[in-house]
């Protein structure tokens, strides 16, 4: 028994000793999303979809902080500058809207802590002010919309009734669909973040005489709209990005939505090892399907999980290095940073099904292979 | 713009206010009658849109859930009333703010620990779904048709109450004089539980009627609540003919205005700004008129102590 003790202990040493080498110090990662109030399910989804690898890893040296941001710019703020100097986080990830990004990512990145999104993508951290501590693992805010909107044109839709709302990503989707779609406007119309009532919008898609209706809606607000749209009897058909149609809202929308096609960076169906892993075992965890936000948040943890491996955090450029090679499985397939460090990555056009009792999307095929984003030509990196 | 949309819009607007008029007597009652300003009533929404939806799913029948959704929010309401209200009566109004906005965090946080975070799904039923044809070339969803009849016919419910029974003597006679109507022998407690379970119970129909159409999800009642809020102050706090013109005024504003102000802008701008600044100042537009009516008339436009 004594030697066994004593030869444990010297293994101990001697690990410890060897992770000394190659991985020094502890990752604190400061998670700031939304977990309460309107949009929490987005939250949610990324946050278990993080701490799933996170899980299925197993490494001690990272301990992860959540915090609650309930979709407020003012209380994200707050929460990353006491993460940064109280907690004295490595890296920050986990802010869902583009309005709480452009809140705390500039002034986080400038502070020398790496932020990698694991949803929110807008136009201004992709162009010109990209940042070497800014990495991007979900998409641009324009990807989908781009892709949207180039599967519009091919289809034949010569006349488009675009809406979204008024916040950053709002201008940056409908700004994605206008780059890739030829046809006419019918009209474009902002409405408030958060709105759920959309008569009087409906009423003008009614009168517009358009031959498609592209929208972009996240969360609840996509669900208000899609059930009052079904009621109006307006049968002009629907599309847009992803965000209206997944995972964690397709139920609460129920039959309204069937047969929207709408665009995505992924899909339950993919046909990677990676992915049905993946999905199998989040729905082993949680016992509900991964949505795209799981996903992402699911790669931004592998993303963090494969750098800690290689370099040491406090060595920012070896640690950003490794960060750039993304050297893991995801779901999504292989991914490739551009020179903006905003993913390189191909969407693909799904179709809102039912399988059994739930309502889900299959892969009807791709939109867009290895899609870059319109603004990383402006990036000086 | 053809005279059809213009209806159609019309007609958005008045169902609008009157979904706001069931959140707003609720609320105008309770601080006339009691004094109280009660944050936690946007929570008894939710708790309606929820206990239709839940009652919806499991048995299949939304009319049931309805009937489910008033008697739910009405035992919130009553419950709250005893439990947490009934102390604050006597207190300052930053007491019942805090103490109220206390409750929101609480029936939020309840709501989701029951339900979860991801939205329930609630849909219009059967016998009133899809649109119908009316004059002028509109077609209109029944649904939204039936919501203006029922806020109607609530609102005419409320003024026969009011008006004509003695519990709605003994309101208006609460609304008066407190402590006169107590020393008459009328038990005061009692009466003000069922003015609060009658506002609840109203706050929750309006819940789950909406919910039918947008989102039934943690948190749905606030920014419902702050509109029925500017309603009660532009209709006079206190007055149920205020909140019944209120929410009309709030309704076809709000609505006409996000539809044409981005309209009128288009006439001499480029679309995509004119859009977004015409979306901009349609949404503060009810806080304007909420500001212009307070200018006038600072006790609003149908204040119950004028």
């Amino acid at each position: 028994m004594g030697k066994l003790e004593i030869m444990k202990a010297g293994l101990v040493g001697l690990s410890m000793c060897l992770a000394g080498t190659a991985v020094a110090d502890p990752v604190k990662v400061g998670m700031i999303t939304t977990l309460s109030g309107g949009g929490s399910g987005l939250g949610v989804d990324v946050r278990d979809g993080f701490m799933l690898a996170v899980k299925q890893a197993g490494n001690k040296d990272l301990t992860v902080v959540i915090e609650d941001d309930a979709r407020k710019p003012s209380l994200a703020v707050q929460i990353a500058d006491k993460m940064i100097q109280s907690e004295k986080v490595d890296i920050l990830t986990g802010i869902i809207w583009s309005n709480l990004a452009m809140a705390v990512v500039p002034s986080a990145v400038a502070q020398g802590k790496i932020y990698i999104s694991p949803n929110a993508g807008p136009s201004k951290l992709a162009g010109k002010g990209c940042h070497p501590n800014y990495f991007n693992a979900s998409f641009q805010n324009d990807n989908l919309p781009e892709a949207m909107g180039a599967y519009a044109s091919e289809n034949g839709f010569k006349n488009s009734f675009i809406m979204a709302p008024n916040y950053p990503a709002g201008k940056d989707v409908l700004n994605g669909y206008k780059r890739f779609y030829k046809g006419e406007l019918a009209s474009e119309v902002y409405t408030k973040l958060g709105q759920s009532d959309y008569a009087a919008e409906i009423a003008q898609i009614r009168a517009s005489g358009a031959d498609s209706v592209f929208i972009f809606l996240p969360g609840g607000m996509g669900i208000a709209f899609m059930k009052q749209y079904a009621q109006s009897g307006v049968d002009i058909p629907v599309m847009g990005p992803a965000f209206s149609f997944d995972q964690g809202i397709l139920q609460a929308v129920g039959p309204s939505a069937m047969g929207v096609k709408n665009t995505s960076h992924w899909a339950k169906d993919l046909d990677f090892a990676a992915n049905k892993k993946f999905v199998a075992s989040f729905q082993a965890e949680y016992g509900r399907l991964p949505s795209l936000y799981a996903v992402q948040g699911f790669d931004t943890a592998s993303l963090i999980l494969s750098a800690m491996a290689k370099a040491d955090v406090k060595d920012t450029e070896a640690f950003r290095a490794e960060l750039k090679k993304i050297d893991i499985a995801s779901p999504r397939g292989p991914l490739k940073f551009g020179n903006n460090q905003h993913l390189i990555q191909t969407i693909y056009v799904r179709e809102v099904i039912k399988e059994g009792d739930i309502y889900t999307n299959k892969t009807n095929g791709v939109a867009i292979k290895d899609h870059q984003d319109a603004y990383a030509v402006d990036c000086k990196m | 713009m053809t005279v059809a949309l213009f209806a159609e819009q019309l007609l958005n607007g008045v169902q609008f206010g009157l979904m706001l008029f069931l959140m707003a007597a609720g609320l105008t009652l309770v601080f006339g009658v009691m004094g109280l300003i009660n944050l936690a009533h946007g929570s008894l929404y939710m708790v309606g849109a929820f206990a239709c939806a839940a009652v919806a799913n499991f048995t299949g029948s939304f009319w049931l859930g309805l009937g489910a959704s008033l008697a739910a929010a009405a035992a919130a309401g009553a419950i709250v009333e005893i439990v947490v209200i009934r102390r604050l009566y006597n207190r300052d109004h930053l007491d019942q703010v805090l103490a109220t906005f206390a409750l929101i965090l609480i029936f939020s946080e309840g709501t989701r620990w029951v339900f979860g975070s991801f939205p329930l799904y609630l849909n219009v039923p059967e016998l009133l779904s899809g649109p119908v044809s009316l004059p002028l070339g509109v077609e209109y969803p029944l649904y939204r048709l039936a919501i203006i009849v029922i806020g109607f016919a609530v609102a005419i419910g409320l003024y026969l109450l009011i008006a004509k029974t003695r519990l709605g003597i003994r309101i208006r006679a609460g609304e008066s004089d407190r402590a006169m109507i107590a020393a008459l022998g009328i038990d005061i407690r009692f009466l003000y539980t069922v003015v609060f379970a009658l506002g609840a119970g109203l706050a929750g129909l309006a819940g789950a009627l909406v919910g039918a159409i947008q989102s039934v999800q943690v948190g749905m009642g606030e920014p419902v609540l702050i509109l029925a809020f500017v309603v009660i102050v532009i209709g006079g706090i206190g007055s149920i003919k205020g909140a019944l013109f209120g929410s009309l005024l709030v309704g076809l504003v709000d609505t006409m205005g996000r539809f044409l102000l981005p309209w009128t802008f288009k006439l001499f701008m480029d679309p995509s700004q004119a859009t977004s600044i015409g979306s901009a100042l349609a949404s503060m537009l009810i806080y304007i008129l909420m500001a212009l009516v307070l200018v006038a008339k600072p006790k609003g436009l149908f204040s119950a102590n004028a």
